[in-house]
């Protein structure tokens, strides 16, 4: 069956949550990856949404992140002092999911300009809950298309820090969680060295190749000896995507 | 005694030019009639402050109404760019000031304000470069124990504006569905207008009091307004109007469009009956079903 990068990231998104996880859902496709791993490997998967539902079922694919299929049926609704206070600060929340339009080498992610920030060349929308959820989820989880803009080898602007960020390491600077443990793209999967903190090749797609990875990478990219294949989409998890998580195609390209 | 007032009273008495202007609403119940009102009775020089400044902000600095912005998101959800606000930002010299935090950073500072206390702390903004681009996030050494802990100013506006459900005529307002920050904004604000898709008998309040999250001690006007938070919805009575979100990109980034859009839609309709008088489809479109909750027992 032929699948797209798109639908192939998304895939190999929810393959990395675990049955039973909290994890904190952003909108777009971290959405479409938590929605296909509870339908599939994950059905204990607890989803919260940054808006305060918490264990959201919704029935229909959410445009955005307050979306009121969230709340019907969920097993809790609070206020979003709670969420971020005792949810996430309260270090309940054990997989984040970020996305971003530049990513660097060592998993700092941007999301609020590109050029200077006082005169920027394009004003991004700006944090949201991303560096909160950087520093605290217990791992976290990047999605990202590679492009040589955007995965620099040092972003314009840390919205979120990754394993080397202003000032250190998230050891020096007393980060709570783990940071990017994985970088997800259209043409393989990124993971960060456990000493260095750099982002190297972990596994590619199917129809891929180291080059074409490099090609979409602003820094010399590490590969790995043990290099892995990630399976192609399952039959079934490609009918879950197109028939009943986005069968608008809003999301997936 | 009764708090109920018309938009147009409400917004003539409350907010004035100059003032810090809060309309909260995460996604749900965020308030467009009033934001409306506001740009009809051309109110300037407002510094507007919401986590998600959202398709309401975006319309009121198209329309001239603000000179600063205080936020943490300034996207438009799964549908692209707000375009009004990237115009100004990215305008050389800039024609919008912008003090910028994260949803958890907006959080705070609404639970300072509300608590009438000097700063907020939060384990937060390590590694990043947010402090060097708003110099009003800041750390403090803890006194138990020595660590640097970030800290963020308190937010009270001079004007906070709800969406609810419902309230009685003196302004205990009940809320379901998503809070988002409502509950402390209005908390910190100087004078509170409450805007309900009903108003109820103070015993419809009374019968379910977990429900109510602002009293009426801390809200100065009652102002009732079925749809009122069109195209941001009401769990319960209306579902978002994602059609319009997602038009807004195309129309938002041509200032033209822009502009006949306000002229059409705001300045063109009197007030919000107006307004849906002259689309109905949105109600046959958006009309929520219907999911009713369990009922408890308050009984003792």
């Amino acid at each position: 069956m032929e699948w797209s990068p798109s639908e192939m990231m998304v895939v190999a998104a929810a393959r990395e949550l675990r049955d039973g996880e909290v994890v904190f859902v952003g909108i777009g496709l971290p959405n479409l990856a938590c929605n296909l791993a509870r339908l599939t490997h994950a059905p204990n998967l607890v989803m919260i949404y940054e808006s305060g539902a918490v264990g959201a079922r919704p029935d229909r694919l959410p445009l955005s992140i307050g979306d009121p299929s969230l709340v019907t049926g969920s097993l809790m609704i609070c206020g979003m002092a709670d969420v971020f206070q005792m949810l996430l600060q309260g270090g309940h929340i054990e997989v984040g999911f970020l996305g971003g339009a530049q990513v660097d080498r060592y998993g700092n992610i941007n999301t609020t300009v590109v050029g200077d920030y006082a005169q920027p060349k394009v004003r991004l929308p700006g944090s949201g809950g991303a560096p909160e959820i950087a520093i605290h989820a217990k791992r976290t989880l990047v999605i990202a298309r590679l492009d040589k803009r955007a995965f620099p080898e040092r972003v314009d602007f840390i919205t979120s820090p990754g394993h080397r960020a202003r000032g250190g390491t998230r050891k020096e600077l007393a980060m709570p969680g783990a940071g990017p443990v994985r970088v997800i793209t259209d043409r393989g999967v990124l993971a960060a060295n456990s000493e260095t903190g750099e982002l190297e090749l972990h596994a590619i797609y199917p129809g891929t190749s180291v080059d074409d990875v490099r090609a979409g990478i602003g820094w010399d990219l590490l590969v790995r000896d043990a290099l892995g294949t990630v399976n192609p989409p399952s039959s079934e998890e490609l009918r879950l995507l197109r028939e009943v998580v986005d069968p608008q195609r809003h999301f997936l390209r | 005694m009764s708090k109920v007032v018309s938009m147009r009273d409400a917004i003539a008495a409350h907010v004035h030019d100059g003032d810090t202007l809060v309309i909260e609403g995460f996604t749900h119940l965020i308030c467009f009639a009033a934001a409306h009102e506001i740009i009809r009775q051309r109110r300037r020089n407002l510094t507007l402050c919401r986590l998600t400044p959202d398709v309401v902000f975006d319309q009121m600095i198209a329309a001239g109404c603000a000179s600063k912005l205080v936020f943490s998101w300034a996207g438009n959800p799964g549908a692209g760019s707000l375009h009004a606000f990237r115009r100004a930002v990215e305008a050389k010299p800039r024609t919008l000031e912008i003090e910028e935090y994260s949803h958890f950073g907006m959080v705070a500072r609404f639970s300072a304000g509300a608590a009438r206390l000097p700063f907020w702390p939060l384990r937060n903004y390590q590694g990043t470069d947010l402090p060097a681009a708003n110099p009003m996030i800041r750390s403090v050494d803890c006194p138990y124990t020595g660590e640097s802990i970030a800290t963020v100013p308190p937010l009270n506006p001079d004007v906070t504006i709800v969406h609810a459900q419902r309230a009685d005529a003196d302004g205990n307002t009940q809320v379901w569905g998503l809070l988002g920050v409502q509950r402390e904004a209005a908390f910190a604000s100087q004078r509170v207008i409450v805007v309900v898709e009903e108003l109820v008998p103070e015993a419809v309040i009374r019968a379910d009091p977990n429900r109510t999250i602002i009293p009426g001690m801390v809200v100065d006007a009652v102002v009732v307004e079925p749809w009122g938070a069109h195209p941001s919805y009401a769990q319960g009575y209306y579902d978002r109007d994602n059609e319009f979100y997602v038009a807004w990109d195309s129309v938002s980034r041509d200032a033209s469009r822009l502009e006949a859009y306000l002229d059409e839609w705001v300045h063109g309709v009197a007030d919000r009956a107006e307004y849906l008088r002259r689309q109905p489809s949105i109600i046959d479109r958006l009309t929520a079903k219907s999911a009713m909750s369990g009922e408890v027992s308050y009984g003792y």
